[in-house]
Order: C-alpha cells, then structure tokens, then sequence
C-alpha cells in the first residue's frame, strides 16, 4: 500500500495532522498565530541553504527554524512590541530565504514545491521522518500537558504551582520548529500556519476543555487531509492548497453552526 | 513558632533600573496569622507579594521560607482569555489532578457549589474569585496568599469574601497573606496589616495602624474610625511629604535619606 503515491501522501498528512491539532490549539491560546508565521517563513531560508550545502532539507528546515525561534523568544523580552518584531522577522525571513535560494539553481525550478508542499511527492523515508517527528512531538506535548496549559493559561498561577513558564514557551516554540520542518514537504513553507491554526480554531467552536479542542484540531486537520487530497485528485488543484481550502471549509461550518 | 516566609532588608528595583520600588521591607507572617498588606497604587504591594514567592529578583536582602511550604495563591487580576476553553473543573486539576469529590468540595468550601461544568469566562468577578480561591485551598496550603482579591466587587461582595477568608483560615488553620485596598474591612478580619510605600510606613495591629499618623498621613484621616469606602488620594507624596512616626514604628528613614 506504500507502493502507492496517493497513500503515502495521506499516511504523510494525517501524521502531520495528528500533531499538528494540539499544537495549534497552544499557538491558538498563546495567540502565537504570527509567531508560527515568522518560523514556517524561515523555513524557506532553511531551504535555500540545505540545497546549498547538500544536506537533508529537513535538517536545514529545522535548524533555521530553532535558531528563529529562539531569535523572536529572544528579541521579545527585549521590549518591542510583539506583532512588530515578528512582522519584521517573518517577512524579512521571506524575503531572504527567496533571495538566497534564487542563488541555488537546483532549487530555482521547483520553488513553488517548497512553498506550497508537495505532498504527493512524500517518499517512504520522508513517511518514517514525518510519523517519527509527530510521535515525539506528541510525546513531549502528553508528557508536559498540566505544565503547558496552565502557563498557557495564566503565568503567574503557573510560577506559583513551581513551573517556569520561560521553560514551557521554549518547549512549544521548539516542537513548533519541529513541525514546521516536518509540515515543509505536506502543506510547504507559507502554509504551515494555516494548518496549525485553522483546525484548531474550528475546534474551538465546540470544545469545553482544553483536551477536547485539541482532540478536535486533530480530528479536523486529519478529515481536512483527506478530503483536501481526494479534491486535488478529481479536480486537479494543488495539494497543500486543498487540505487548507477543506480545514477552511470546517472553519466557516463550524462558524455557521454556532450561530444556529 | 518558626515564620513561613520572613524578609530580611528586602530591597527590589524596578526592572531594568536602580531605582527601588521597595527598600529594606522586614517582613515574618507566622502560621495560622492573617497579614493585611495596604498602601497606595505602586507603593510596591504587590512587588513584596511577588518577592516573597520567589518570582521576582531581589535587588539586596534576603527571603526565607520554611522547608516544605505549600503555599495556595490567588493572584491579582487573572485576565482570561477567551481562546482557551476551560470549566470550571477541569480548571480545578490544574496542574495538579484532584478527584472529582475534592473538586466539588472545594467549590462548596468556598459557597460556590455546582458550577463544575461552567466555563470560566462565563462567571461573575465574585464566583470566579471564589473558584480561585476554591483551587488555592485544593493545594491543602499552610499559606494562602491573595493578591487583591476582591477587586471589581461591590461592597457586599467584598464583606462575603472576608468573611468567607476568616472561616477558611478557622477551618484550615492556614496563614493568610493579603494585599488589598479595602482598607476598613480588611483590617477588621486581619491580625496584623503592614502599611506600605516603598518601604514599610508603619506596622501592627488593625488598631494600631489606623492610628498612627504615617498610616493617616497616607490614606488621610477620613479613612479612620469610618466606613467610607477608601479613596486613594493622588495629590500625596512620600517624598517630598516627611511624615511623623507614630509609637511603635520603628524603623527609620536613614536609608532613604543618604539614597
């Protein structure tokens, strides 16, 4: 069955979903939306310099991203305000990493793949990396649950029940790096985002606790893979785009049936 | 009886600065004792509160607390966001899991029985301090540290809260650490109160405090011997304003005066 290009793609996507959900149901309530943003962007650059210097691109994916990470981490306790510094960071990022993979000619063609995914590509080595990054993320995001959602919800109620909030922002800016390099082949650089936070916005509209949003965000991101991959197919529309249009599409029905 | 958290010479800074926002604060609370803290907007309230639990650096000076201090704290203006979904319950195991029983007895303890299933953000100002409060008890403290906890809460309501702190601390026998503003009130229900303005003005029981004149000087003599709501007066300036000690104030300005 792994034979199959169209099964590897979706065995791809619902591991990407999988962790993805969770994940962005704490960049949601973080409201780390633009932090995702500058860290998925920089992963362009990660590209650029991974083709350059001939390494696995998830390698270079993730090493741009953890060194943005701890950059926009850095440069918020310094006093600019928030969304000024990722704007700053996130479109710079961009831009760089377009210029610099403008110099690697191998990479020139298939721009767009990195941009936007090429998850139909996904081969069986990228499969084992996907499955076997999302289980550790997971595995760090069950591990650390209590901790991660009380500072999510208030750090002060976090310092006094002993945990250090600076240590659980590091973790998730670092499982976020994780995913981005992970997410880079599936959905593609600009559109890494829209995977975290769109499931888990729809999630939202129903969910009571934070479990269940984060079981929902899952549930939705994997229903938005499949239904995302099977569109492409019958209509021939790119894949990453597609998954997105469908958690899109949960987004606005989820939207529409709490008003009702 | 050994203190559960004493300062000594405390001194913080604001950050980033040298200036200090509190200078040599002395402080003890013992167990079983009700502490009233009081003073003006940035007299540096809730800088002590923050120091004294360990999450603020000290410019100078020490802070000890006692080996094994379960501490329940309930800290100023918890802004909730509406992004994350949480009931009242679920917020109850965090982060420590409790069953359901000691969940819903701590809601009782606190007279708010039964609101289990409601979301946080749907309370009012007066339930959900009661649920903070109801979450700071499942720690089973030796201290309860509240940080103005009745702010946003009509008279009445602040009366209920008070008294609702005096039968916990009956019942518990947990020490009681307050910063407020609802200066008569709180005074009635507290053992001890610390006025405070950037350093410590004058200390002692209810009595003794509302009389000294440091205390006067600071929330003006309509705040004595009446009922009026407390109204903070802007215009005053410790500074530039030397105040008298009273009897029993011990403390001097020396350091201040060199600084």
């Amino acid at each position: 069955m792994l034979d199959d290009f169209f099964m590897r793609a979706v065995l791809a996507g619902l591991g990407l979903a999988l962790v993805a959900g969770p994940l962005g149901s704490f960049v949601v309530w973080r409201r780390m939306a633009y932090f995702g943003d500058s860290t998925a962007h920089a992963a362009i650059l990660g590209v650029a310099m991974a083709l350059a210097f001939e390494v696995s691109i998830y390698a270079g994916t993730l090493a741009v991203a953890v060194a943005m990470a701890c950059l926009v981490s850095a440069l918020v306790t310094r006093g600019q305000a928030m969304d000024t510094i990722l704007g700053v960071l996130s479109h710079s990022a961009l831009a760089v990493g377009l210029v610099a993979i403008s110099f690697v000619p191998a990479a020139r063609s298939d721009l767009s793949s990195y941009l936007f995914g090429d998850i139909l590509a996904v081969g069986r080595a990228d499969l084992v990396l996907i499955w076997t990054g999302a289980a550790l993320v997971l595995a760090v995001l069950v591990l650390r649950w209590q901790r991660l959602v009380t500072s999510s919800l208030n750090e002060e109620l976090a310092m006094a029940a002993g945990i250090d909030p600076r240590v659980e922002r590091l973790v998730l800016s670092l499982a976020l790096a994780v995913v981005v390099a992970l997410a880079i082949r599936v959905v593609g650089s600009l559109l890494i985002s829209a995977m975290l936070i769109v499931p888990a916005a729809a999630a939202r509209t129903w969910a009571r606790t934070p479990e269940r949003m984060a079981a929902g965000a899952a549930l939705i991101a994997a229903a938005s893979v499949i239904l995302g991959l099977w569109a492409s197919l019958r209509l021939d529309t790119p894949a990453g785009p597609s998954i997105v249009t469908a958690a899109a599409i949960f987004f606005v029905v989820s939207q529409a049936l709490r008003r009702a | 009886m050994t203190p559960l958290i004493e300062s000594r010479a405390l001194t913080i800074h604001r950050p980033g600065t040298t200036e200090p926002v509190l200078a040599q604060v002395d402080f003890r609370i013992r167990p079983a004792e009700i502490v009233t803290v009081v003073g003006p907007n940035g007299s540096g309230k809730s800088s002590l509160i923050r120091a004294l639990l360990g999450h603020m650096p000290l410019a100078s000076g020490a802070v000890t607390r006692r080996q094994g201090l379960r501490i329940g704290y309930v800290p100023q203006r918890v802004q909730l966001d509406t992004a994350i979904p949480m009931t009242v319950r679920r917020f109850l195991s965090l982060p420590v899991r409790v069953s359901d029983d000691q969940a819903e007895d701590a809601l009782v303890r606190t007279g708010v029985p039964g609101l289990g299933a409601r979301q946080l953000t749907q309370l009012s100002g007066g339930q959900f301090q009661r649920v903070l409060l109801a979450r700071a008890l499942l720690a089973d403290p030796h201290l309860l540290v509240l940080d103005e906890p009745t702010q946003g809460l009509d008279q009445p309501g602040i009366v209920a809260f008070y008294q609702l702190i005096e039968e916990v601390r009956r019942q518990t026998g947990a020490a009681v650490l307050m910063v407020s503003h609802d200066l008569l009130v709180v005074m009635r229900s507290s053992d001890r109160v610390v006025c405070l303005n950037g350093h410590v003005c004058c200390e002692g029981t209810p009595q003794h405090v509302s009389t000294a004149p440091e205390y006067r000087a600071l929330f003006g003599a309509g705040a004595e011997g009446t009922l009026a709501l407390y109204q903070h007066r802007h215009d005053h300036d410790h500074d530039l304003t030397p105040h008298v000690h009273g009897p029993g104030c011990g403390h001097d300005h020396a350091d201040r005066a060199q600084g």
